[in-house]
């Protein structure tokens, strides 16, 4: 918590830009991720998703604005390096090694490692702990690669797609791993992915990137709760609610808006799912952006 | 001890499927005065779902008087719902039958059935939860 009883935010973004040569992956992001947060990060393919994360693991440096995590900027304050756990989407780890001796790296290399952790993930999948990194599948490596970040307990999980090679059976065990850690020590969660249905349920914020850009940023309650799904006849008026998505099913329409006082009669309407939202914006590139974590007043910015 | 089973495409929230499946615990007697619920990280270690899910879940269970948490050792049933609902329920239900009865004579099916109960419960959510819908909920520290 911080000194005015707000949580401390764990993970934030100002004005964040990074350039590959000539072409912007991310530019003037500005968000706020609090501690102990489970963020899912949306967006389609080049979006600036891998890009944010390895910026948020200290991996690039911007090219405009900060990242901070807890206060301190990842890459170039040191005592940071230990309070972030990262997996890459390619899981980088050494195919020479053994499971055991990369876990054995992992204790040595990080001072709060936590070995029975380590060793319950590995066996939860039934990996040999003789058996070489390289000779692994890559579902199995995932697993090593997670076992590896989660028993280092880490203050602040960055993950970009760790799910995506694995069999439903193990990414419902790492999932609960992962959300059981979350609930024991408050370790906020950042985690990228394409498979929206796996999101509802594990998420309570959300962070959608397009072009580079965010274009929904909050808790899931509140970025839900500002939509409704309308379903009527053709003709009904829509004014004066922000239009995110309109479909024209025969005689009748079916809208995404942020309403904006009563709706008119004969509209029916429900709060859309996480999945039916995200679709909306990801299907409606110029659909107005919607960040509740970032305070109009530019007071945080000083400090 | 209750092990809970989230279903993710029932449409039901999943905190309130947590607070159904306690209930229906007490109403079967799977749970009495004085059980422990799982903790939280056993929930979601079990079920793979955020951890504030299980929490609200209990905070709702908690202001309805149901279970208490007892502070560094989990939370705990403090009554049932025993005798005095099962009554009720049985009043209700045999309402229930008789209107069921008449709604297939006067030819609704099954399917039928289900919509008009699912509209007018749904209406009936809506009436109630639209003011208090505005405030939303943050998430709160873990602490």
């Amino acid at each position: 918590m911080g000194d005015d009883g707000t949580p401390q935010a764990a993970f934030t973004a100002t004005g964040l830009g990074r350039r590959y040569r000539r072409r912007w992956a991310l530019r003037d992001c500005d968000f706020a991720i609090p501690a102990g947060a489970v963020c899912g990060l949306v967006g389609p393919n080049g979006s600036g998703k891998s890009t944010l994360l390895t910026l948020g693991a200290g991996l690039r440096q911007p090219t405009a604005g900060e990242v901070r995590v807890h206060g301190l900027r990842p890459g170039l304050d040191a005592e940071l390096r230990a309070r972030i756990g990262f997996v890459a989407q390619d899981k980088p780890l050494y195919p020479r090694l053994t499971v055991a001796e990369t876990l054995r790296l992992g204790r040595e290399l990080n001072p709060r490692w936590d070995q029975a952790l380590a060793l319950e993930i590995v066996e939860q999948g039934r990996l040999a702990l003789t058996s070489r990194v390289g000779e692994l599948s890559g579902g199995q490596r995932t697993r090593v690669a997670l076992a590896l970040a989660l028993a280092k307990r880490p203050d602040v999980l960055l993950l970009d797609e760790p799910m995506s090679d694995l069999d439903p059976l193990s990414r419902h065990q790492l999932m609960g791993t992962l959300m059981g850690q979350a609930a024991e020590h408050g370790t906020t969660v950042v985690i990228s992915t394409h498979i929206l249905s796996e999101l509802d349920g594990v998420v309570d914020h959300l962070l959608l990137v397009d072009g580079g850009q965010v274009r929904l940023a909050g808790p899931v309650d509140e970025i839900l709760g500002a939509h409704l799904l309308l379903d009527g006849r053709e003709g009904l008026p829509l004014e004066p609610h922000t239009v995110l998505e309109v479909r024209h099913t025969g005689r009748g329409v079916t809208a995404l808006v942020r309403p904006d006082g009563p709706l008119a009669e004969g509209w029916r309407s429900e709060p859309p799912s996480l999945e039916q939202l995200l679709l909306a914006y990801l299907r409606s590139p110029e659909a107005p952006s919607l960040n509740t974590t970032v305070p109009s007043s530019p007071l945080e910015v000083a400090a | 001890m209750i092990e809970y089973r989230i279903d993710r495409r029932s449409g039901v929230a999943t905190y309130q499927q947590i607070v159904q499946q306690t209930k229906q615990a007490l109403r079967l007697g799977l749970l009495q005065p004085g059980d422990k619920l799982p903790t939280a990280r056993e929930v979601v270690e079990a079920t793979a779902i955020n951890p504030n899910t299980v929490l609200k879940a209990y905070r709702e269970l908690e202001r309805e008087g149901l279970v208490e948490p007892r502070p560094g050792l989990g939370t705990f049933v403090r009554r049932s719902l025993g005798n005095a609902d099962a009554t009720g329920d049985a009043a209700l239900r045999a309402e229930l039958v008789a209107w069921v009865d008449r709604a297939f004579a006067a030819g609704l099916d099954r399917e039928d059935v289900t919509a008009l109960t699912t509209a007018v419960l749904d209406a009936r959510e809506q009436r109630t939860s639209a003011p208090a819908e505005a405030a939303g909920g943050g998430r709160e520290g873990t602490s």
